[in-house]
């Protein structure tokens, strides 16, 4: 431990620390742009934070100043006042001034760091940045480089924490870009959509493609039939964006407030989970019986599967062919549900409520029409719903509660922890183990690939497959990592969950902005207690209405129907970039 | 942003000669795998190819497995490389004391306008590269323009047209 006084107060902090790190300990929250928990290091780049040392001539960046013993800082005189304001009075001379019409109005960084250092007037000519033409050419994130602050957050999440490197500084001094390479448009990068960058970004310069203009025009068309479904991971998370503690579960009054928004029939992705698990799980016996490709690898998270066609096309044979249930809740909602209610597909607009921008994309692919119609309209963030809702003036927090339509809302625990890290992996395990030995594992909850470690790894006794061992990689700088060990033929894993975004869904990219890990456990935990205290059922083939869909519609898993509406290929992307405009190819279904 | 124009982005490589291609495949084997290769390769490489356009990033970036935006960061950080092509010609105008005086900014503007190129650009046809220089030593030839290796003396606006035509 180390002993320092930060403006007259003493105190003890580990060694290593950052005066930064110090002061926050004791409750002093020094201004900063750049430094954040989320990265394991600190750029230093926006020069907020700056304290006087004694004994430094100059005023050090409290980020990335290590504390020493005996070190005296003050973080209030007179000289570190004007510097801090200087240094924010600078960023905004070279930043837009149309604040109440942005994004981020409310919620940015740049805002409360300038009220913190309690600025006033700029004086230099205003702003004096010069206009960048906006990115609009991604489906799921708009980026516009007039706003970005140079902070370098977005830099380390997408190269080290996604790894796939597509935002990078390039020039120098006063003429840094953040962006692709060449400034290419989004849509023909390596971007995967996963949208961590916006949740990194803490000014209005990455932001998701806001598509509830849209929304709005179809809820007000009466010869619309609008159906909603909603992921698991938004019911653990949209009430805190609504003014409610993290990690409050608001499944019913989420439900309600689609209601009072105009859905006209709301139903839940957590159907689709299960049936996802029905179809993934009969795939992955089939694999093991018939020697397929193996390890299966989940197939639920589009920015997953975009960071695999385009880093590892050679592994794409090893994609469950799964849809997401996403993209199976689409293809049934115009044609099962459709002829269950007698409506023309055509007059139904599908929406759902994701937390993940990347789905903007998926919903978008040439692939994703097996229904004769796009199969999902639009997809909504979490951000976007909590939009809707202060728009339309609900009272969340006081909202009665509700529940979802028939015949595609009902769920089980199975399917609402899909939206946690090792969620699919687990309802998988139970039905599996069902399916093979005919009696329930003992204990539904397979702890081992629960939590927040980068790669899980757990073995399972499965009656006469004998020990099925699996691995959960959450963040694509941990699948990366089981990706090698599988493409050198290292892993004998038979079935593999990955997760684009760090803690998988609870924290996707279109989650309520500033994730940490304390909120991905809290999130989870939410999840979790759906799953284990809420719902009848825990296990897929338990559920009354996935058994009536085979009944009726589907026949049986993996059967002519199935193969038709709920399973899909990919395509080779490759890295060569620049990609052409459209990312996407024609389907050859095999 | 002056920085990023995207029209420089893709000519392909259909420019560059089989010999050239051959030779900067041969830079990037002869680097791939070792650590810091990156900067060694682009130097060879512009070597050889007199500049780096995206096309031969993206050969760079294959080759050593570096990502196109790792590689592209550093092109642009460092002033020694350029992804701008060089012309048959380079013409250095004086912006030296004597030459400024005497009319250097007039020629080097009508020289933008004659070529269409801004200075530090190269010309459609590849034809002409426009520099400016501070200073030649030949201060007595005010306003001077140096043209490979010809310099010309006392040049008027006027005439550029004409001294330019010799070049072609």
């Amino acid at each position: 431990m180390v002993n320092l006084t930060i403006d007259n107060l003493k105190m003890s902090v580990p060694e290593g620390s950052t005066i930064l790190e110090a002061a926050k300990s004791a409750g002093i929250n020094i201004p900063t742009l750049c430094a954040w928990p989320e990265i394991h290091h600190t750029p230093g780049a926006c020069r907020v934070c700056m304290c006087e040392v004694e004994g430094q001539r100059n005023l050090v960046a409290s980020c990335v100043f290590p504390v020493s013993e005996g070190m005296i800082v003050k973080t209030t005189t007179e000289r570190v006042r004007h510097a801090r304001k200087l240094n924010v009075e600078l960023l905004l001379s070279n930043h837009p001034t149309d604040c109440n019409i942005c994004i981020r109005n409310g919620s940015c960084e740049l805002q409360k760091v300038a009220e913190a250092v309690g600025l006033r007037t700029v004086r230099f000519e205003y702003p004096q940045y010069k206009e960048k033409k906006l990115d609009q050419s991604s489906p799921s994130i708009v980026r516009d480089s007039t706003k970005c602050i140079k902070c370098y957050r977005c830099v380390t999440v997408c190269e080290e924490i996604q790894t796939a490197c597509v935002l990078q500084p390039s020039f120098r001094g006063d003429k840094v870009f953040i962006g692709p390479p060449f400034d290419l448009p989004l849509i023909e990068t390596n971007c995967t959509m996963c949208g961590q960058c916006v949740l990194a970004c803490p000014v209005g310069a990455l932001y998701e493609k806001d598509d509830t203009e849209a929304v709005w025009a179809a809820l007000q068309d009466p010869t619309k039939h609008v159906v909603v479904q909603e992921a698991p991971a938004i019911r653990a998370a949209l009430g805190e964006d609504l003014g409610m503690p993290v990690g409050t579960l608001v499944t019913g009054k989420m439900l309600t407030a689609l209601r009072r928004l105009g859905f006209d029939k709301i139903f839940d992705t957590n159907f689709t989970a299960d049936l996802t698990i029905m179809e993934e799980g009969s795939e992955l016996l089939q694999r093991v019986k018939e020697g397929g490709t193996l390890p299966m690898i989940t197939s639920c998270s589009p920015g997953w599967i975009k960071f695999c066609e385009h880093f590892y096309p050679d592994l794409l044979p090893n994609l469950s062919t799964c849809k997401s249930p996403q993209q199976m809740m689409g293809a049934l909602i115009k044609s099962y549900y459709a002829q269950q209610a007698g409506i023309d597909p055509k007059d139904i607009v599908s929406v759902s409520i994701m937390p993940c921008t990347a789905k903007k994309f998926e919903c978008q692919r040439d692939e994703m029409s097996d229904s004769g119609y796009q199969d999902v309209d639009y997809v909504l963030t979490t951000r976007e719903l909590s939009r809707m809702i202060k728009q339309a003036g609900i009272d969340f927090a006081n909202l009665p509660d509700s529940d979802y339509d028939n015949p595609l809302g009902e769920y089980t625990g199975a399917a609402t922890i899909f939206g946690a890290t090792g969620g699919v992996m687990e309802a998988a395990l139970r039905t599996v183990y069902a399916i093979v030995t005919g009696t329930n594992l003992e204990s539904m909850d397979i702890t081992p690939v629960r939590g927040l470690e980068g790669v899980k790894e757990a073995s399972v006794e499965v009656g006469a497959l004998g020990k099925v061992k699996v691995a959960v990689a959450h963040g694509l700088a941990n699948a990366r990592k089981l990706m090698e060990q599988i493409r050198a033929g290292k892993a004998d894993y038979a079935f593999v969950e990955v997760m684009c975004c760090p803690g998988g869904c609870v924290s996707g990219g279109g989650q309520p902005i500033a994730p940490s890990n304390e909120k991905r456990i809290t999130r989870a935990a939410a999840l979790y207690k759906d799953d284990g205290a809420v719902q009848k059922f825990r296990q897929s083939h338990e559920n009354p209405s996935v058994k009536k869909i085979y009944e009726i519609f589907l026949e049986k898993p993996l059967g002519h129907k199935s193969h038709e509406l709920l399973h899909t290929n990919y395509v080779h992307r490759g890295t060569d970039m620049p990609h052409g405009k459209k990312a996407s190819v024609k389907k050859a279904k095999h | 942003m002056a920085a990023v124009d995207t029209n420089m982005t893709d000519a392909g490589l259909a420019e560059f000669t089989a010999e050239q291609l051959a030779q900067v495949d041969k830079i990037i084997a002869d680097h791939r795998g070792k650590p810091g290769a990156l900067i060694p390769v682009l130097e060879q490489v512009q070597e050889v190819c007199g500049y780096l356009p995206m096309a031969i990033q993206t050969v760079v970036s294959d080759g050593l497995g570096i990502p196109l935006a790792n590689v592209f960061g550093v092109v642009t950080f460092y002033s020694f490389f350029t992804m701008i092509p060089r012309g048959k010609h380079v013409i250095r105008v004086c912006l030296g004391t004597a030459c400024y005086v005497r009319g250097g900014q007039n020629i080097l503007d009508k020289m933008s306008q004659v070529l269409k190129i801004e200075p530090g650009g190269c010309t459609e046809d590849r034809n002409f590269s426009l520099e400016t220089v501070r200073c030649l030593g030949a201060c007595g030839l005010a306003p001077v323009v140096v043209i490979d290796a010809d310099t010309h003396g006392q040049v008027k606006p006027a005439k550029l047209e004409q001294v330019l035509a010799k070049y072609n």
